[in-house]
């Protein structure tokens, strides 16, 4: 019990612990709509863009998260432009404009005299680095992603689930398009301190998904998927302060583990459950 | 259109304010291919119509004008008495079932209430006239048992039921329907047949396209038959007069001892997604 409750003794540690929940929260949020429109790719690529964001913000001594903010959110509206605006696919245009942004982010990073351990805390995540002024300006953006879903839940579910059957009743799908790929920015910067560019999209996808496993119904899916997000966001965090590892690795792989045993052991089919069982819930179906 | 038979004679009569659709020398496609053009076409209230014709005729491309989802590049569009996309909350689009993600987390009830979203406005929870409009209107489609069920669990028949449900929930005047009667039973088409019959009596104006002309031509009030452009308008037997077939379809149509055969169908599946890609890169 002391293992679990020392740690709250500590100003920074549970600086750490509101982050965890927050991240964990808004993540899964968002990420309900990122894995039914199947935007993973789309997640993966805002969060690398932010890298140059964040760096320029330390060169220029600005809070991370508005450099972050800035290059995640150009990122994603020029995708969205560029794909309506041409013939490529959505894929090729992430690809280039991923690999370009990421690039021009190592660039600057490397172009920095010396190491920069603050820098490199962005890549793999360290939650326990973030600051009071910080995590201040990520409640209040993790605040505003929520509002945002609050309002535009219904209509971005119906654009989500027939975009034809929306438009044509006079929803603007397209620009709920775009308020997407804005509030998928906005939490990948909101989490990018905590797990890192590299590892950001498994928060966004991997609760979901597990959660996609156990549901049929949209309202239960996003709340169970805050569950584990939550969950493994602050489990993650007790690994990696107990075990002294990179935030970003064991909050990932505690997600990762959750996805895994829902996988094989839930109710409606888990892979490892005897196939009778199976067999059962298809011509119950 | 010169071609016989013609529109019924009194489709002029009405102003085109006052037709559920008015169509006027329309061209349309997407990005550098045509896929309508000089297509004229007026559709009175209350109209059972179907579009039918040969795969990449562009009779889904013609429901999308209408439904505000396609621009016109030229002519003059006017759906219910408003430019298109301006009534849109009076319009009801169904989707072709097999653009539709029947894995989607959602049950019949969710479905249906997305009908009523457009007209509850943003930051408006559904309430208990949007529970009971939803209800009302899967009772009508004869699909209340079933209201708590993931739309994937259900037959294919009763999955277009449901997106009618949508339909009759949003209290929409003009019915887009794509494909709604395709891969599915006779008995079933008939139940679908049913609905959309008694939508029209009650007021409604339904356009659907179909590739069944023996549907067609028994279900449907009026044809319009097109191959880029209109080729053919008026009562619903001209779906089996092998003179508008042959141009319809021109060479891909069989007439074999009084019955047709359409030869098109291996195309069908090419149509639909390259429909749906260009449609994701402009829509």
């Amino acid at each position: 019990m002391d293992l679990v409750l020392e740690p709250l003794g500590y100003p920074i540690f549970i600086r750490a612990l509101v982050a965890a929940i927050l991240v964990g929260t808004v993540c899964a949020v968002v990420g309900t709509y990122v894995v039914l429109r199947g935007l993973a790719f789309i997640g993966d690529a805002i969060g690398h863009a932010a890298f140059p964001g964040v760096v320029v913000a330390f060169m220029l001594n600005a809070p991370f998260y508005l450099g972050a903010a800035i290059a995640a959110v150009g990122t994603a509206l020029s995708i969205g432009f560029v794909t309506r605006r041409t013939t490529l696919r959505a894929d090729t245009t992430i690809g280039v404009l991923f690999a370009g942004t990421f690039a021009l982010g190592i660039f600057l990073f490397s172009a920095i005299e010396g190491y920069v351990a603050d820098l490199f805390s962005f890549l793999v995540g360290n939650i326990l680095f973030i600051s009071f002024s910080n995590l201040i300006g990520l409640l209040i953006l993790g605040g505003v992603v929520l509002a945002a879903v609050a309002v535009l839940w219904k209509e971005l579910l119906y654009s989500t689930f027939d975009p034809l059957g929306a438009a044509a009743s006079g929803l603007p799908v397209g620009r709920l398009e775009y308020v997407l790929l804005t509030l998928v920015a906005l939490t990948i910067v909101v989490s990018v301190q905590a797990v890192g560019i590299v590892l950001v999209v498994a928060m966004l996808v991997t609760p979901p998904a597990a959660a996609q496993l156990l549901t049929v119904r949209f309202g239960r899916l996003m709340g169970l998927a805050v569950v584990f997000g939550v969950a493994g966001a602050v489990i993650g965090l007790y690994l990696s302060y107990w075990l002294d590892v990179a935030s970003g690795a064991s909050i990932v792989l505690v997600v990762t583990t959750i996805f895994l045993a829902v996988l094989a052991f839930n109710p409606r089919g888990g892979l490892l459950r005897p196939r009778g069982q199976q067999q059962r819930r298809a011509t119950a179906e | 259109m010169t071609f016989a038979p013609a529109a019924p004679a009194d489709t002029h009569v009405l102003s085109a304010a006052a037709m559920a659709v008015a169509l006027s020398d329309v061209a349309a496609g997407y990005h550098d291919r045509v896929a309508l053009e000089d297509v004229s076409l007026d559709v009175r209230p209350g109209s059972l119509l179907a579009i039918v014709g040969p795969n990449g005729a562009g009779k889904s491309t013609l429901l999308k004008v209408i439904a505000g989802l396609v621009p016109a590049w030229s002519g003059s569009v006017s759906v219910l008495g408003a430019a298109p996309g301006s009534a849109a909350e009076r319009i009801a689009y169904v989707p072709q079932a097999e653009l539709v993600d029947w894995h989607f987390p959602i049950t019949v009830s969710g479905v249906v209430m997305m009908g009523r979203y457009p007209r509850l406005g943003l930051a408006r929870r559904p309430g208990k006239a949007d529970r009971e409009a939803v209800r009302e209107a899967l009772a009508s489609v004869g699909m209340l048992e079933h209201a708590d069920r993931q739309i994937g669990a259900l037959s294919g028949g009763q999955r277009r039921r449901v997106f009618l449900a949508r339909a009759v929930a949003a209290d929409a005047e003009l019915f887009l329907l794509d494909e709604p009667v395709t891969g599915v039973d006779a008995a079933t088409q008939e139940d679908i047949m049913g609905i959309l019959a008694a939508n029209a009596s009650a007021g409604r104006t339904i356009i659907a396209t179909t590739h069944d002309l023996a549907c067609a031509a028994q279900c449907f009030r009026r044809v319009v038959a097109i191959n880029r452009t209109i080729v053919a308008d008026g009562p619903a037997e001209i779906a089996l007069d092998p003179d508008i077939l042959a141009r319809a379809y021109s060479g891909h149509l069989l007439v074999l001892g009084g019955n047709r055969v359409v030869l098109d169908d291996a195309h069908h599946h090419d149509e639909s997604a390259s429909e749906r890609h260009f449609h994701d890169n402009g829509g």
